[in-house]
């Protein structure tokens, strides 16, 4: 990049509970295409971790390889990141969710790196609903390597060479609400409004927090006839409601009409207040979310907004009863059983 | 007939069964039976890769001289499998016995006028003695170990006391199995004479060793050393490495009250995501590790590569088998050494440890995540399927308990407050080793991006090449600090008695000992060197130097540990004169004798 970010901010700019204004959850600049969706999904991170007031050293951010596995770096320069390798970023957040229970683990990836190499570790991180927030900024294509296909875009849709896509897509959304998953969301690079509640929702959520977000390659797959662009996205998008994230113990203020709201509560302690626009769809039933979501595909419309939600979820700590203390804080004097057993374990083995 | 010299406690057994019948534990009785008497004995577990009904085989060698390498050449068979018979048969030594089930009559084909044949009707007198099917197949087991008490010697109180202590707290399982044991001995009583001339006698030639198997002492060593995460995929002859790592957990690493754990063990869905859980957790400040043999190996390959450049601790455990490829799953070799040497693309190089013993699987395993995390690199504990699976004598486990985790270079909240800018890959101290810190230490400072792409010396991305090739020299940089910090090898003596030396490693040590001695028998003595890991040592450069000709004894076709000697000290090859043994089976002594033997022989003429 040939230019610098204005270092100067506004003096007088909001400050969160713990005293950070929003830059401080800045990262480094983008090195990203001008108008990629990416960027715009790295900036509603930062505003739900401002709005959130995460401490960002408490959160660890982990990615795979590809366009969307480099946004780390634009976002929250005070976590530590890991850029891991192609497709495996689950299993790198498995082992350090496992060191450590305690940080907020966030978890970005790409269609190829999810949907493709890294097919096996998401079936697996979902099945094992590891706690964490993963996000897939999907656009169709591989855009570090110039805009091959890639398995989630959709059969028939035409990349910017004028190329027909001739394979069915996987949908994500649908493949990990399948899979079980306990918080399952979908949301569209260009609505804010809808993907920084989302992001909160997801990280007040205890397990698997997936958000598939439609996020358009501007430079390999934004041209007509193709199904990943802005303006397709734009006319076939169909939220399943309107979504007010509610932090803890605040009193909920807005009021939706009589039978069309939903409130859920999450495992902090904090609400989705959801004003749905889906018919015959509810967001803690698997089975009508699922329902929703192949109607949507059928109709051509791209449903978003939280699709299901497990307020049940038990991750993976609880389920193999790790000690509340973090793993990475035990010493010798936790950890090593001494001379004195020894003494017993030769004894039986003689 | 020949009749064998009298051989007293210096003979092989082999056992001939049919897999997943409850031979195994019969004969470990027969085996352990040996060793509290005192008497040196090694066992090889020969098995198939099947779960039941395949031919497996048991092999005891007792060796008063306490060598305990395989030796070739069976003394008494105990053939209990139709499959294989034909081939028991062709295996026993000349003047050796063959204990076979004569409830059948033996095919006439199987008679050599050259061995001795003992008949018990074993499936005859289970069948009358037992009802039900199960208790007729497994105690037919128990019957030809009674057999082999009296034939033997073997002293019957200790079964008595090995019975005891096997069924603690299912007391009524004892008199049963007493009764299969007498069965045996009176058959022989009252048709053979006996003891046989190989025999065994009473000695008190193992002090306080213990017998056990590498892969549990690995797991063990884990525990001790503070392993918290472990993540696998199973795979022979490596899977009782963390299985045994998960039931040392269950009983120290498990609160009585909340049954909470202290501990964290994840079957993963492949060898590359147990790798990537091992590296996630290690990079977030938990000593973590996995184990696998080489097709994992194989697939572990490119993460290796990230946690070699992106600097992360991590242990792998690779339990050696017979490759390439699927190769012989349930056979031992050390052919992974030059595949963990350099594994991954690019210019990488790893630590490897190469233990002997199940106490050095315990220490070597402890030790490794020290190393890995002083050096901030991978570091492979090089063990095989016969040092993993087969139970071994070994000196008895010792752990000091002043012993402190060295944690290697980690920077607190406070230190990052001290310093000026933090340099995740500055090199402060000169050695090659950076500073690091966990996820979550301090709210401004401290905080970096781990990568695999080139990054400067604040971890910041760079495609400059000054600054990738600086990276790329400190790393060798730290590879040679490593020299100093991995294990020296064990040198056989004060100074060189010979012009030739032998160098081997891992499970070689066994039969390169006992060959040691047959060749200063002949006058043919060379002096000897154990290397321990690799990157090599002073030690190893000199022990080469000084000597005209070294044999390098190693259990592969290709000369792996040659040609790593070749390529990281610049040895010329006409110097390092190879002793490959690659046939899946334990290397043995007389080999290592003849190879070494006739190769003196024809230089000297």
């Amino acid at each position: 990049m040939t230019y610098l970010r204005p270092k100067f901010r506004h003096p007088d700019l909001p400050k969160n509970k713990l005293g950070y204004s929003i830059d401080f959850y800045e990262g480094a600049l983008s090195t990203l295409c001008a108008g990629c969706g990416h960027d715009s999904i790295s900036a509603g991170i930062i505003q739900a971790a401002y709005e959130m007031n995460v401490e960002p050293h408490r959160l660890a951010k982990l990615s795979g390889i590809g366009c969307s596995s480099k946004t780390p770096t634009y976002f929250l320069s005070n976590s530590h990141g890991f850029n891991s390798v192609h497709g495996r970023m689950p299993s790198v957040a498995t082992g350090a969710s496992m060191a450590n229970r305690d940080l907020i683990y966030f978890g970005v990836s790409g269609d190829g790196d999810s949907a493709s190499i890294g097919m096996g570790q998401f079936v697996h991180v979902i099945r094992r609903n590891l706690n964490m927030v993963y996000i897939v900024m999907n656009n169709g294509c591989y855009g570090l390597t110039k805009g091959q296909d890639s398995a989630t875009a959709d059969r028939g849709s035409k990349n910017k060479s004028g190329h027909t896509n001739l394979f069915n897509s996987i949908d994500l959304a649908s493949l990990a609400i399948e899979l079980g998953a306990t918080f399952v969301a979908q949301s569209f690079s260009g609505d804010k409004s809808q993907l920084v509640p989302l992001i909160k929702a997801a990280m007040s959520h205890q397990g698997f927090a997936f958000i598939n977000v439609i996020s358009p390659c501007v430079t390999f797959n934004n041209n007509t006839g193709s199904t990943k662009s802005y303006d397709f996205v734009r006319e076939h998008i169909e939220a399943t409601a309107t979504i007010d994230f509610v932090p803890e113990r605040e009193e909920i203020t807005t009021s939706y009409e009589e039978g069309s709201s939903k409130v859920v509560e999450l495992h902090d302690g904090s609400y989705l207040n959801l004003h749905k626009v889906a018919k015959g769809w509810d967001p803690m039933d698997r089975l009508s979310a699922m329902n929703a979501v192949q109607k949507a595909r059928i109709n051509d419309e791209i449903l978003t907004g939280l699709l299901y939600m497990n307020p049940e979820s038990v991750d993976l700590h609880e389920l193999i009863e790790t000690t509340d203390r973090p793993l990475n804080s035990l010493t010798e004097k936790d950890l090593c059983p001494g001379s004195d057993k020894l003494v017993s374990i030769n004894a039986g083995l003689r | 007939m020949q009749p064998l010299a009298n051989k007293v406690n210096d003979f092989v057994v082999r056992f001939a069964n049919v897999n997943g019948t409850g031979s195994a534990s019969a004969n470990y009785l027969f085996c352990k039976a040996i060793f509290r008497m005192g008497i040196p004995v090694t066992p090889k577990n020969i098995f198939p890769s099947n779960i039941q009904g395949l031919p497996t085989w048991y092999e005891v060698r007792v060796s008063e001289k306490g060598y305990l390498g395989r030796r070739d050449g069976i003394d008494l068979m105990v053939a209990v499998n139709p499959q294989s018979m034909k081939e028991d048969v062709a295996s026993v030594s000349s003047g050796g016995y063959f204990l076979y089930d004569s409830s059948k009559m033996l095919n006439p084909d199987f008679v050599r006028d050259d061995i001795h044949y003992l008949g018990i009707p074993l499936m005859e007198m289970c069948n009358n003695a037992y009802t039900d099917a199960r208790q007729r197949q497994l105690f037919k087991n128990i019957v030809y170990v009674g057999a082999l008490c009296a034939l033997l010697d073997i002293d019957f109180t200790v079964f008595e006391s090995l019975l005891a202590d096997q069924f603690k707290g299912k007391e009524k399982l004892i008199a049963p199995n007493i009764q299969a044991l007498k069965m045996g001995i009176d058959f022989v009583h009252e048709n053979f004479s006996y003891p046989l001339d190989i025999r065994v006698e009473r000695r008190d030639l193992l002090g306080d060793a213990i017998i056990t198997d590498g892969n549990s002492a690995c797991g063990l060593g884990a525990v001790y050393a503070g392993a918290t995460v472990a993540a696998w995929y199973p795979i022979t002859p490596s899977t009782s490495v963390v299985e045994a790592f998960m039931d040392y957990s269950d009983e120290f690493r498990t609160d009585p009250i909340t049954g909470k754990r202290n501990v964290a063990i994840i079957q993963a869905e492949d060898e590359l995501a147990a790798i990537g859980m091992a590296i996630g957790a290690n990079w977030n400040g938990a000593r973590s590790f996995t184990a696998t043999s080489g097709p994992g190996l194989s697939l572990m390959n490119e993460f290796l590569g990230l946690a070699y450049f992106a600097e992360i601790p991590v242990v792998l455990i690779d339990v050696q088998r017979t490759g390439p490829s699927t190769g012989m799953p349930t056979r031992t070799q050390q052919s992974d050494v030059l595949e963990a040497a350099y594994a991954s693309h690019g210019d990488t190089k790893h630590i490897l440890l190469f233990p002997s013993t199940p106490k050095e699987c315990f220490e070597m395993t402890a030790q490794a995540f020290d190393l890995s995390e002083q050096l901030q690199t991978p570091v492979i504990l090089m063990t095989d399927l016969d040092l993993g699976m087969n139970d071994h004598i070994s000196k008895p486990f010792e752990w000091d308990d002043s012993t402190q985790y060295k944690r290697g270079k980690v920077l607190d909240a406070a230190q990052l407050d001290e310093i000026g800018r933090f340099g995740r890959y500055l090199d402060v101290d000169d050695d090659g080793i950076t500073y690091r810190t966990y996820p979550g230490t301090h709210p401004t400072k401290g905080s970096f991006f781990t990568r695999g792409t080139s990054r400067d010396e604040y971890a910041a991305y760079t495609e400059n090449s000054a600054a990738y090739q600086r990276n790329m020299d400190r790393l060798i940089k730290k590879w040679h600090t490593a020299q100093d910090y991995v294990p020296a090898p064990q040198v056989y003596q004060k100074s060189n008695q010979s012009n030739y030396g032998m160098l081997f490693f891992g499970t070689s040590q066994y039969s390169s000992e006992e060959a040691m001695d047959m060749l200063k028998e002949k006058n043919m003595a060379c002096d000897a060197l154990r290397l321990k890991a690799f990157p090599f040592n002073q030690t190893v450069v000199d022990f080469i130097h000084s000597h005209e000709v070294v044999f390098v004894i190693e259990q592969n076709r290709d000369a792996q540990l040659k040609s790593l000697l070749m390529i990281e000290l610049g040895i010329n090859p006409a110097k390092l004169v190879s002793v490959l043994n690659y046939d899946g089976m334990p290397i043995t002594a007389n080999f290592i004798y003849q190879q070494i033997s006739s190769s003196l022989t024809n230089s000297r003429n």
